[in-house]
């Protein structure tokens, strides 16, 4: 492989794998919230 | 009249495995090799990740939030916008019905080609195979001509797979399965690139992939190629991210989301990239051409070129059996999403229960699937509705639906707003900008585009009859189908259907 295709290799895999993996661990500090059941709301039998 | 709680995801993994397993596609792993390679190489990953950034990822955070507003398939969504609106919702569920109808053949075609290749049954030429023995198509296209029993076999099994899953719902049917389904696919197709970076040859192919041709950015096409890339594989623009969105939490995130999905879903392109350009250099070498000789897309790649490395390699069975498994899992995580719109837009639309919708609404798409495609001139049927829905289905509902969205009804701020309140990344003007400018005006621009090559030539060179019956019909009829639902009185109290926890009473107080 060229040395260039190396590179552009690399950096491919760096920002966009890298780019899943910040993203993941964003969301992953941000908390999980449940719902609540709104006023007046009732479930279905 | 029902009052059904609307389902939810159980958890956010499983909603984001979903919505993963809609976007990684067949797609992924035959079109973005290609496209990459014919636009640049290396250099195309600038214009790629300046589209998935400036459109993809803003794209995929509107209609999360339109989904996660409304909690409302995508019809009944922009009817709560603005009455009219709900014309472009059943558009888009239009589209999926036919998307749902010739995808799921492709995913058959898939399912025999793993036992196809323990025997490597397709010999010395694989296109003759393919085209003669296995699809019998014609020369020129007929319509509803022979029917092809090895064909309809194996898609009886892809419907009812993915009619039993959807029949399960939210939780047990679509987030059981994609729990399963995104890690196998991982797996196996790890395990693919793995054996294709063993083969001699496999450096050369890397090469072609990757090798910058800085050139290329300075021409409007290849950035037309990187928005298009982004733009289909997302599975954006027909209505799937608003319908799984739907079924969020009132609380859920959704800009990490979005960004989670967005990014996954460029990773896995990356990866199939690897793994198709190492394997198609290993047949280059093996064969002493170039590897721009055996550099394809789309069918042609997947049962014509790959079918020929297998016969080549050693072990070629085993990698045979990964590749077409791989495309069958990518392929059902995606059919079933794409089902998921018309079922669920016909159950806020009636208030029929899951299964009956299933059963009916997915029963009817998997009997004209049925009909329609396992015939001997099936593969020209399904290549030209492909094309035409593709580019004026997908894409013009698209760009309808964002000018509609965005500027006659103004809904991104109220959008902002909603999903700022819960998200884990707030959304700054960049967003609007995004939204309001940029992707209007390079959908836009790929619509012209594609609209003048089709008036230069005939697509494929299929007949102007033809095209017209089996193409443009069917994207027009898309359309039209839209706005007849769209026009159809809504049954008397149907207008607070939304198989919420709230009762219609609760719903008019607001």
């Amino acid at each position: 492989m060229s040395t260039s295709a190396i590179i552009m290799m690399i950096i491919s895999m760096l920002i966009v794998w890298g780019g899943l993996v910040a993203a993941i661990l964003r969301l992953r500090q941000h908390p999980q919230p449940q719902d609540e059941l709104p006023p007046g709301a009732h479930r279905a039998e | 009249m029902t009052e059904q709680p609307r389902e939810q995801w159980a958890t956010r993994t499983g909603f984001l495995l979903a919505a993963i397993g809609s976007a990684v596609g067949l797609g992924n792993i035959w079109r973005f090799p290609a496209i990459a390679y014919d636009n640049g190489g290396g250099a195309f990953l600038l214009p790629y990740l300046i589209a998935l950034l400036t459109a993809g990822i803003p794209l995929l955070i509107m209609e999360y939030a339109i989904g996660r507003k409304y909690r409302l398939s995508p019809p009944a969504a922009l009817r709560r916008m603005a009455r009219p609106a709900e014309a472009i919702g059943w558009w888009q569920v239009a589209i999926s019905f036919v998307i749902a109808t010739y995808y799921a053949v492709i995913i058959a075609w898939a399912v025999r080609y793993v036992g196809f290749s323990v025997g490597q049954q397709w010999g010395d030429d694989p296109e003759a195979f393919l085209f003669g023995d296995f699809l019998r198509a014609p020369d020129t296209p007929g319509f509803l001509d022979g029917f092809v029993p090895g064909v309809f076999w194996p898609l009886v099994v892809v419907w009812v797979v993915v009619l039993g899953i959807l029949a399960f719902g939210i939780r047990r049917g679509i987030e059981r399965a994609n729990k399963v389904f995104i890690p196998l696919l991982f797996v196996l197709f790890a395990a693919l690139v793995i054996r294709a970076l063993t083969l001699d040859g496999a450096a050369t192919g890397l090469d072609a992939l990757f090798t910058p041709d800085w050139s290329e950015l300075g021409n409007g096409t290849v950035w037309v190629a990187a928005y298009g890339q982004i733009f289909f594989s997302l599975s954006i623009g027909f209505g799937i991210m608003v319908t799984y969105a739907s079924y969020l939490g009132r609380r859920a995130d959704l800009t990490g989301s979005a960004m989670v999905a967005g990014f996954a879903n460029s990773s896995f392109e990356i990866l199939a990239g690897i793994g198709v350009f190492a394997t198609l250099g290993y047949l280059a070498t093996a064969s002493g051409v170039g590897v721009d000789e055996v550099a394809g897309a789309g069918i042609g790649l997947a049962f014509v070129a790959f079918p020929a490395v297998i016969s080549e390699m050693p072990f070629g069975g085993f990698f045979g059996v990964l590749f077409f498994s791989s495309l069958v899992i990518a392929g059902l995580s995606s059919l079933i999403s794409i089902v998921q719109v018309v079922v669920s837009a016909v159950q806020d639309r009636t208030g029929m229960r899951r299964r009956t919708a299933v059963l009916g609404v997915g029963g009817l798409v998997a009997l004209v699937s049925l009909v329609l495609f396992p015939t001997e001139s099936g593969i020209y049927l399904l290549d030209a509705s492909d094309h035409f829905i593709n580019q004026y289905g997908i894409a013009l509902a698209a760009l309808v639906g964002l000018i509609v969205i965005v500027w006659v009804l103004r809904q991104l701020p109220s959008l902002q707003e909603n999903a700022d309140a819960t998200s884990a990344v707030r959304l700054g003007h960049w967003w609007r900008i995004c939204l309001g400018v940029i992707t209007p005006l390079t959908l836009g621009w790929m619509m012209v585009d594609s609209l003048r090559t089709e008036f230069q030539e005939n697509y494929e060179g299929y007949s102007t009859g033809f095209l017209l019956s089996a193409g443009w019909s069917v994207a027009i009829g898309a359309l039209l189908v839209g706005v007849i639902l769209s026009l159809m009185p809504w049954p008397a109290g149907g207008e607070d259907i939304d198989l919420d926890m709230e009762s219609p009473a609760d719903r008019k107080d607001h």
